[in-house]
C-alpha cells in the first residue's frame, strides 16, 4: 500500500498541521513558543522524575508520550514495525546528551527554534543558522564516511521496550496528577510556576502527540534531516515539511494574537546571540551524528528502533545534569556552566565524528 | 552482473550517501540497492530518481526490499 504521506505533498500537510497544533497546543496552556519543543519537554519530564530540582520545570509532558506510542500505532497498522539495535549505543547515548546541552543553552530543539521564529522571537534566527552550521559540520563528517556501524533486527519485545516505558510513564501521569498549589503528587515533582507549570489538558496533549507521532513517523518528517538533505544532496524534500511547519505556525499565531516580533523580552529565551547560535551548533552537529532531530528519534523509537531510544534517554539524562551542574539557560542568561557544557559537548561530539570516520578506530 | 549495494542495517543517511555514491561509478546501467525499513527504500527511489535514475521494480522479502535502478 502506497504511502502518501511520504509523497512531497504529504510532508507539506504533515508540517502544516504539526505547526497549527503546536500553535494551538499554546494557546490551550502549553507555554509561549513552546507549542511542542522536545528538548524542553524531555527535561519537564526529567524534572517531574526528579531528575532534576529545577522546579519552574517539572512536568510529565504528554506530547512525548503521545509521539513514540502515536509512532507505534501508525508503524504498527502499517506493517513498519522493524525492532532494531545495536549501532554503537553507546555513542549514541553521548550524543543524547550532548545534544541536550546544547538544546538548554539555546533553550529549545530545532523543533521549538521553528516555533519561536512562528512567534515572533527572532532569536531564532541565531539559532536556526547555529543549528544550520552545525548540521553542516555534520555533513563534513557524513562526507568522509562517518558510520556508527549497522544494527541488527531485534526480537519484538525489545523494539517494544521504549513505547512500554512511556505509557509507564502515562500511567504515572494518571495516577500522580498535578493538585493545584502543591510541588508535589504522590511520587512526582510538579511546578507549581514557570514554564512547568504551563500545560494544556492533559487528554488534548495526549492526543495531539499521538496523531503527531503517528503522521510524522509515516512521512519520515525530521528537522535536521530537513537541513543535512538540503547541504548534502540539495535535496528539498524534508525541508518542505519544515517550511509548511513555520508558515502554517506564524498564521495560526496571528489567528490566536501570539506572535509578538522582537529580540527582548521573549517568553523562555534570552537574547545572547553567540550563544543562542553555539548552544545549536552542538545540537546540530550531534543531532546530525545520531542520524536525527530530537522529534525523529522518539518516532524511530516508536516504530522499534532501539538505539533511537537510548539516544532518547540520552537526552532525558543529559537534562538532568545540564540542571543539576548549572548548564541550563534561563531568560537571564546561559548558565554558570553553560560554557563550559558546550566546550566539553563540542570536544565530544567532534571526537565521535573523527573516530566514527577513521576505517580503523 | 547487476551490481548490489547492501544498506540493511544501516540508519539514514548512509543508504542514500551510499546509492548516490555508487550511481555514477555503475558499468552496465543496473543498480540494485537492498534496504531493510520502508523510509530507505523511500528514501532510495526517490534520491535515484532525482539524478535521473528510474526505479524498476522492488522485490519484498522477509521485511527487506531490493530496489531495482535502471539508469534513465
Amino acid at each position: 500500500m502506497k504511502n502518501h504521506l511520504s509523497t512531497r505533498w504529504g510532508i507539506i500537510a504533515v508540517g502544516a498541521v504539526i505547526g497549527l497544533l503546536a500553535a494551538l497546543l499554546q494557546k490551550l496552556g502549553n507555554p509561549p513558543n513552546m507549542g511542542i519543543c522536545v528538548a524542553c519537554f524531555e527535561r519537564d519530564i526529567a524534572g517531574a522524575l526528579g531528575l532534576h530540582r529545577a522546579d519552574v520545570v517539572q512536568y510529565l509532558r504528554p506530547e512525548i508520550m503521545g509521539f513514540v506510542l502515536g509512532s507505534l500505532g501508525a508503524a504498527l497498522l502499517a506493517k513498519d514495525f522493524r525492532p532494531r539495535t545495536g549501532s554503537a549505543p553507546v555513542i549514541r547515548f553521548a550524543l543524547g546528551f550532548f545534544a541536550m546541552i546544547g538544546a538548554l543553552i539555546f533553550l529549545g530543539c530545532p523543533w521549538r527554534a521553528l516555533l519561536r521564529l512562528a512567534g515572533g522571537d527572532w532569536n531564532a534566527l541565531f539559532g536556526l543558522l547555529g543549528l544550520t552550521a552545525g548540521v553542516f559540520i555534520g555533513t563534513l563528517f557524513l562526507r568522509g564516511g562517518y558510520n556508527l556501524g549497522p544494527a541488527r533486527k531485534a526480537p519484538k519485545f525489545v523494539g517494544l521496550a521504549m513505547p512500554l516505558l512511556m505509557l509507564g510513564l502515562l500511567v504515572l501521569a494518571f495516577y500522580n496528577p498535578p493538585v493545584a498549589g502543591e510541588a508535589k503528587s504522590g511520587v512526582i515533582f510538579y511546578s507549581v510556576k514557570g514554564p512547568g507549570a504551563m500545560y494544556a489538558p492533559l487528554f488534548i496533549s495526549l492526543a495531539i502527540g499521538l496523531l503527531v507521532g503517528g503522521l510524522a513517523q509515516r512521512s519520515r518528517f525530521c528537522t535536521m534531516g530537513a537541513l543535512r538533505d538540503l547541504i548534502l544532496f540539495k535535496q528539498m524534500h524534508l525541508f518542505s515539511g519544515l517550511i509548511a511547519l513555520v508558515v502554517v505556525a506564524f498564521l495560526a499565531n496571528l489567528a490566536f494574537g501570539q506572535f509578538k516580533p522582537g529580540f527582548t523580552g521573549q517568553p523562555v529565551a534570552h537574547s545572547l546571540g553567540i550563544w543562542n547560535f553555539m548552544g545549536m551548533v552542538l545540537a546540530g552537529l550531534a543531532f546530525a551524528l545520531a542520524g536525527g532531530c530530537p522529534g525523529r528519534q522518539l518516532f524511530l523509537s516508536g516504530e522499534g528502533d532501539g538505539d533511537a531510544a537510548i539516544f532518547v534517554l540520552g537526552m532525558i539524562v543529559g537534562a538532568a545534569f545540564a540542571h543539576n551542574f548549572g548548564m541550563a539557560s534561563s531568560p537571564a542568561g546561559v548558565g554558570p556552566n553553560g560554557i563550559l557544557g558546550l566546550g566539553v559537548g563540542l570536544g565530544v561530539c567532534l571526537a565521535i565524528g573523527f573516530f566514527g570516520t577513521l576505517k580503523k578506530a | 552482473m547487476t551490481e548490489t549495494l547492501d544498506e540493511r542495517g544501516l540508519s539514514c543517511p548512509q543508504p542514500v550517501l551510499d546509492t548516490l555514491k555508487a550511481l555514477p561509478l555503475v558499468k552496465g546501467g543496473k543498480l540494485s540497492v537492498l534496504v531493510d525499513t520502508e523510509a530507505a527504500r523511500e528514501n532510495v527511489a526517490r534520491a535515484a530518481e532525482s539524478r535521473g535514475w528510474k526505479l524498476a521494480s522492488v522485490d519484498e522479502k522477509d521485511g527487506d526490499y531490493t530496489l531495482h535502478l535502471v539508469k534513465g
